[in-house]
């Protein structure tokens, strides 16, 4: 490893699906980048746009978010809401001057361990190729001006 | 709160961990994280002497905070959490760190893992900080159970639950409960009469008191929780009154309608649109097929049925019928199916005669078969060379990979069976490897090649009636290549049996869904723990047992009902049950009462407070998705256990290294 760029990514996995999925990887011994630290909440659906904004102000230069596939949530339809986020999160990342494929969205399940090695593997590469996010330039000025993006803009681009 | 003191472990787990994540450096660095008092490593931080590091931690140096950096938090998360509890430290101020299943076995480089496991580690130790005391929610526990399915699994579950002393309602969809058993022959090794063994339980199950039986009925709608369930179980009609109907079958005698393919048999027979599925059947009821009765077709019938009942059960008025349960467990038992050998057209099944299935070979063999039990071709000749295909839809990357576990056992208990009603035949077994794995199993392998029967290593090519020469005219040609003598023969035969594999029912994604827990990459239900938990699911409360999880013989599936009532009686046995307290709360005094989190709470568990104008959490419905969090525009209900603040903190961590 020489002189390659190592992103850093956040992967917030919903508890009952891709956090099972990332374990059942492990156990089967399948091999991935070590570049996203996973981040546990109980659905994929707790995941706010602000932990998203949060993670790519921190230094994060990707987030993945995922969740159980449509039909399969622990909690019914929490990761519908999820699904009707994130684009919206997208679009105000290309706002805010980020490339919208800094995000991904992904349906693990718990018995998907190789999907979930091929969702990280991909994710990995395809940020090492955006490059590294430079936060401060990009959406610094921005930030300035408009307060706490965090808790103003994005709150505001949740739907019901 | 005095001074945050944080206590991490990390541990080796033998060389799991420390074989790739340089342990050491890892606690040399964690030592220096803030609010960190303590950095300890171990061998095995579950064994005993690993808990007592963090209980003499937590007493003598007066540690309240504590990380343990090992497994997956699914497996050992209760074990370190009762630790901290016994030590008197709230267990809700522990958090696990993951650098086994996310860090250490999926790490190629050494200096990776070790930088990785930093990370995963950092985030749990900014998070603590923020972590507050739970208290787990105490709820009662409904004592009753209901069991789904109603075979061999469902029925041995049932008995021993209602044996416990336990209410269970027994829901199966069929007319009668018995599945896939009550239409074997014998069941192999011992050869014992399927009937002989299955009917008594059968009839046990019809008699108990504790045993509420809901055939022709399925599940509809599953809601609530661990202890809690409330389930809708849609009763179809049967246009039957099964208070009045004796089973006499007096009114199948006087059916007009006769041809209906008749399912138990596998269709080798013929039945009447009114019928009693066997007659062994429990519930002793006649059932009114919708689909091919005159009258309810809307077609003219002089409806002989009725005037042949005696009792006047028959009532084509009937409708079906939501009942609601309440349970406090259940236990999902729905079987498998036979996979379906149409797939596989070289093999002719369903175009060439007398390519039939083992499930029809079983109907064929059995007494009360439509043969009588005579192993007939269908011009009604007893066959004079029989050929039984092995792995057929099993070990076959294009349609099932997995081993069906029962076919090779089954496949030698036919050999038998045709050896015994028609000794002069021929067998040949065509087969990839013998699996006989169980208890008795390889001797009766050896039984069996001692009957005579011709076992030819090879997955059968093709089944064909193109004939070659005279000997093959008018039979089945099976094409094999023989991998021991390294040559390909055509087999004449008579008869071709093929071994179908097991397969995950139809609809078994939906029933997953239904219950709320997954499905394995080969469709069939996903335990909790493939080896410590192989009956429980994702879902507290909720069991599985028997071949709707993976295909299983009787012994194993009669061996896995039993653990699910165990399962399912250690928690209805007591009067409450303890839940997690990650439920959501609203502060009224910040909500603006707009009504989001009512509408997204998947649960119903947020109401809206008129009179206060505000919305709250009724906690007992609450389970903790965190949706109404991220949903709310003012960032008003938070979720304990997952507050902002944690998540920004672990993000913060996850991110410092």
């Amino acid at each position: 490893m020489s002189e390659q760029f190592e992103p850093r990514i956040i992967g917030f996995l919903c508890r009952w699906c891709s956090y099972n999925g990332a374990d059942l990887a492990g156990t089967s011994r399948l091999k991935y980048p070590p570049n996203m630290v996973p981040i546990k909440t109980n659905c994929s659906g707790r995941v706010d746009p602000t932990h998203i904004l949060k993670a790519f102000r921190e230094g994060a230069d990707g987030v993945l978010v995922a969740g159980c596939h449509p039909g399969d949530c622990h909690y019914i339809n929490g990761n519908y809401r999820t699904a009707g986020r994130m684009p919206l999160v997208k679009k105000l990342l290309e706002q805010l001057g980020l490339e919208p494929g800094r995000l991904r969205l992904e349906w693990v399940s718990a018995a998907e361990g190789e999907k979930f090695q091929r969702v990280v593997t991909e994710f990995t590469e395809e940020i090492r190729a955006l490059g590294p996010l430079d936060w401060q330039a990009v959406v610094g000025e921005a930030e300035g001006a408009a307060g706490d993006p965090e808790a103003e803009m994005a709150k505001e681009a949740v739907p019901a | 709160m005095a001074e945050e003191k944080i206590a991490v472990y990390v541990c080796h787990c033998g060389t799991n961990i420390g074989g790739k994540v340089d342990v050491e450096k890892v606690v040399a660095w964690a030592a220096g994280q803030p609010n960190v008092a303590v950095a300890r490593e171990y061998k095995y931080m579950c064994s005993d002497p690993g808990q007592d590091l963090i209980k003499q931690d937590i007493q003598k140096l007066g540690v309240n905070r504590v990380v343990v950096a090992a497994c997956s938090p699914t497996m050992h998360e209760p074990t370190f959490r009762k630790a901290a509890a016994d030590a008197g430290l709230n267990p809700f101020l522990l958090q696990m760190a993951n650098i086994r299943e996310h860090c250490s076995w999926v790490t190629e480089d050494r200096d990776q893992a070790t930088e990785k496991a930093k990370r995963i580690l950092s985030a749990q130790i900014h998070r603590l900080p923020h972590n507050q005391p739970l208290e787990p929610i105490e709820v009662p526990v409904n004592s009753d159970v209901l069991v789904v399915g109603g075979g061999i699994a469902g029925i041995e579950a049932a008995l021993k639950l209602a044996q416990a002393g336990k209410k269970v309602y027994l829901v199966e969809r069929k007319p009668s409960i018995g599945g896939h058993m009550a239409m074997f022959d014998k069941t192999f090794p011992t050869l014992d009469c399927a009937a002989c063994i299955l009917t008594p339980k059968m009839s046990a199950v019809g008699k108990d008191p504790n045993i509420e039986l809901l055939a022709y009925s399925e599940v509809e709608e599953v809601d609530g929780y661990v202890g809690n369930f409330t389930v809708k179980v849609r009763k179809k009609p049967r246009y039957v009154n099964t208070d009045t109907c004796t089973g006499c079958a007096a009114c199948m005698d006087a059916c007009v309608v006769r041809k209906v393919p008749n399912e138990f048999d596998q269709g080798l027979s013929k039945r009447t649109a009114i019928y009693i599925p066997f007659p062994q059947a429990v519930p002793l009821r006649a059932t009114i097929d919708p689909d091919n009765c005159l009258t309810l077709r809307g077609k003219k019938c002089k409806q002989p049925c009725v005037a042949a009942c005696g009792p006047k059960a028959i009532d084509f008025d009937q409708k079906d019928e939501v009942v609601e349960l309440k349970v406090g467990a259940i236990i999902v038992a729905t079987g498998f199916e036979l996979w379906d050998p149409r797939q596989e057209e070289r093999y002719g099944y369903g175009r060439l005669d007398n390519v039939i299935t083992s499930l029809e070979f079983e109907r064929l063999s059995n007494a009360s078969g439509p043969t009588g039990g005579h192993i007939v071709c269908k011009n009604g000749e007893p066959p004079k060379a029989v050929a039984i295909l092995h792995c057929v839809g099993s070990r076959d990357e294009n349609y099932q990979e997995f081993c069906s576990r029962v076919c090779c056992m089954y496949s030698l208990k036919f050999s038998h069976l045709i050896k015994e009603h028609l000794p002069e035949t021929d067998v040949y077994q065509l087969y990839i490897d013998m699996r006989c794995y169980g208890k008795g199993y390889e001797e009766f392998y050896k039984r069996i090649m001692d009957e005579g029967v011709y076992f030819v290593r090879g997955r059968a090519a093709e089944v064909t009636d193109v004939a070659l020469n005279p000997e093959e005219q008018g039979r089945l040609v099976v094409k094999v290549e023989d991998t021991l003598l390294g040559v390909v023969r055509r087999i004449p035969v008579d008869m071709v049996i093929l071994s179908s594999g097991l397969s995950p029912a139809h609809d078994a994604k939906e029933v997953a869904q239904t219950f709320g827990f997954g499905c394995s990459a080969n469709g069939f239900y996903l335990e909790r723990h493939p080896k410590l938990e192989p009956v429980s699911t994702v879902t507290d409360g909720i069991f599985v047992a028997g071949a709707c999880q993976y295909p299983k013989d009787i012994p194993d599936t009669v061996a896995q009902a039993g653990a699910a009532a165990a399962g399912a009686l250690a928690l209805v046995d007591n009067a409450t049950v303890k839940v997690e307290p990650t439920v959501s709360y609203i502060d009224p005094e910040k909500c603006a009462g707009c009504h989001i989190c009512v509408g997204v709470c998947p649960h119903s568990a947020i109401q809206y407070n008129e009179e206060k104008g505000v919305a709250e959490v009724i906690e007992a419905a609450c389970k903790g998705c965190g949706v109404c969090v991220a949903a709310c525009p003012a960032g008003v209900p938070q979720q304990r256990g997952f507050l902002d603040e944690q998540i920004f903190a672990e993000i913060e961590g996850a991110l410092a290294v």
